[in-house]
């Protein structure tokens, strides 16, 4: 969306004599994406450049919708770590390369059974965008990686409720548990024996609670490192 | 001694519990959602507990008891660290913030399940540790590896117990992958890795994948590492045994 747009809601497009109208036309399509599930839709593209438009995926309803979501967020980190691993960042320490090899095959194995299990209820694959990540440098690399697995805890823990399958509901436990060590130990990389492993940031002190979040928050931040527009609007909530 | 069946057998001692759990368990709620709203939980999730409230006023039997047993493990877990935290010449000075911030949670889980069940809480029982516990500090680790690992097992096996639950289930959720996050680090400070993989599991199936036939090429241990698996009540309790 690399619309300028004015205080008034009017968006004026390059070479665009009527700001106003237009302005008007692209205000509804931001509503309409907005009122869509608070996820950031790019579907209101330039109707100049109609090749930068790409479909929206959408993850679909119900029990199959939160797997999607699920599946939507294994992909995203399966394709970072596969990353990381396949241009390791300067000083990468034997012990870190073999740690974060473990992490990028549990999330490769998680997006694999996504998959699977979705059959042909699965989304396709999405494009990854990692252009803010400085992939030859550590702190770029543990920080995202941090973001990734905390955002992970908070999907899984908030989408738990939204499950109806009791089988489902199990699976999501296995797997939520398994990105919270994860998180754990990427954090320790970054701040050794300190308490950031489960500090204060995610883990409320007053109730030793960790971070949950509604799909529609989550999305919004996922949907920073997926080119694919990504459509959670019909998730239960 | 099984303490999980204590409600089961004061009601049987008592006939008129039952009725006094429905006015405890309705406080009870409240008392989880006023509690959740007080420390921050963001609006949305406040929201969410709200319609969970709306669609069940009454938690249900089955997630009291699953409370009350989570309970049980929490006073374990909080006993342990204070004790060792207050034993001298136990924990190295450089262990003492990972420790201090665990301990921090359990006591923080203690109180949060003790309000939410109100008088339906189940009473601290006096816990006894094996020889050394407070005295070997590989011993104080091996055995809070153990608790952890448990926790999250025992918490995980619990789930299914709380999906009519709601607003129970996510703070349950929110509880597990703490728990597991304490796991990691509590291994990984053995030399261990932060993950499972228990070798004694040989069937690769979740869900009803084989995750053997996703042709991923990775080791039977990354199969088994990407999934935590649950333990059920009775097999937490056979492990909590020792200590009760």
């Amino acid at each position: 969306m690399k619309k300028k747009q004015h205080s008034s809601g009017l968006t004026m497009l390059p070479g665009q004599l009527e700001p106003v109208r237009v302005g008007r036309r692209l205000f509804l399509r931001y509503a309409g994406a907005f009122t869509a599930g608070g996820v950031i839709l790019s579907a209101c593209g330039n109707e100049e450049n109609p090749t930068t438009v790409s479909s929206t995926v959408d993850l679909g309803k119900d029990d199959v919708g939160i797997l999607n979501y699920a599946y939507a967020l294994e992909q995203l980190e399966a394709a970072f770590y596969t990353q990381v691993i396949a241009t390791p960042y300067t000083g990468m320490t034997d012990a870190e390369k073999t740690l974060l090899t473990d992490i990028r095959d549990h999330e490769i194995i998680h997006r694999e059974f996504f998959k699977a299990a979705l059959g042909a209820s699965a989304i396709t694959a999405l494009s990854p965008n990692f252009t803010g990540v400085n992939f030859g440098d550590r702190a770029s690399v543990l920080g995202t990686a941090k973001a990734f697995e905390d955002l992970g805890v908070s999907a899984y823990n908030g989408a738990g409720p939204l499950l109806k399958d009791v089988n489902y509901l199990a699976l999501a436990g296995k797997i939520v548990s398994v990105e919270a060590r994860h998180a754990a130990a990427i954090r320790d990389l970054l701040n050794p024996k300190s308490a950031d492993f489960a500090g204060d940031d995610v883990v409320a002190p007053a109730t030793g609670l960790d971070v949950a979040a509604p799909p529609a928050t989550v999305l919004t931040t996922a949907q920073k490192f997926v080119t694919t527009p990504i459509s959670g609007a019909n998730l239960p909530k | 001694m099984n303490l999980f069946k204590i409600i089961a057998d004061i009601e049987k001692a008592d006939p008129e519990v039952g009725e006094r759990y429905s006015f405890y368990s309705r406080r009870s709620l409240l008392k989880f959602g006023s509690n959740l709203a007080a420390a921050g939980i963001p609006t949305f999730m406040a929201a969410t507990l709200n319609k969970a409230m709306a669609q069940s006023t009454t938690p249900s039997q089955k997630a009291i008891d699953v409370a009350n047993f989570a309970l049980t493990l929490e006073y374990l877990e909080d006993d342990f660290y204070k004790m060792g935290l207050a034993a001298a010449n136990l924990i190295p000075a450089a262990d003492r913030t990972v420790i201090s911030q665990i301990s921090k949670h359990e006591t923080a889980h203690v109180n949060l399940l003790k309000a939410a069940l109100a008088a339906g809480a189940v009473a601290k029982p006096t816990f006894k540790f094996p020889a050394g516990t407070f005295t070997t500090y590989a011993t104080f680790l091996a055995t809070a590896r153990a608790l952890e690992d448990t926790g999250v097992q025992a918490y995980k096996g619990q789930a299914g117990e709380l999906i009519n639950d709601k607003a129970i289930l996510l703070t349950a959720l929110q509880i597990h992958s703490v728990e597991a996050r304490h796991a990691s680090e509590i291994r990984r400070m053995l030399g261990m890795k932060g993950w499972v993989s228990d070798t004694t599991q040989t069937t690769f199936t979740q869900g009803g994948v084989n995750l053997k036939n996703l042709n991923t090429g990775k080791s039977d241990d990354a199969l088994r590492e990407a999934f935590d698996e649950p333990l059920t009540k009775d097999q937490v309790l056979a492990i909590a045994k020792p200590f009760l």
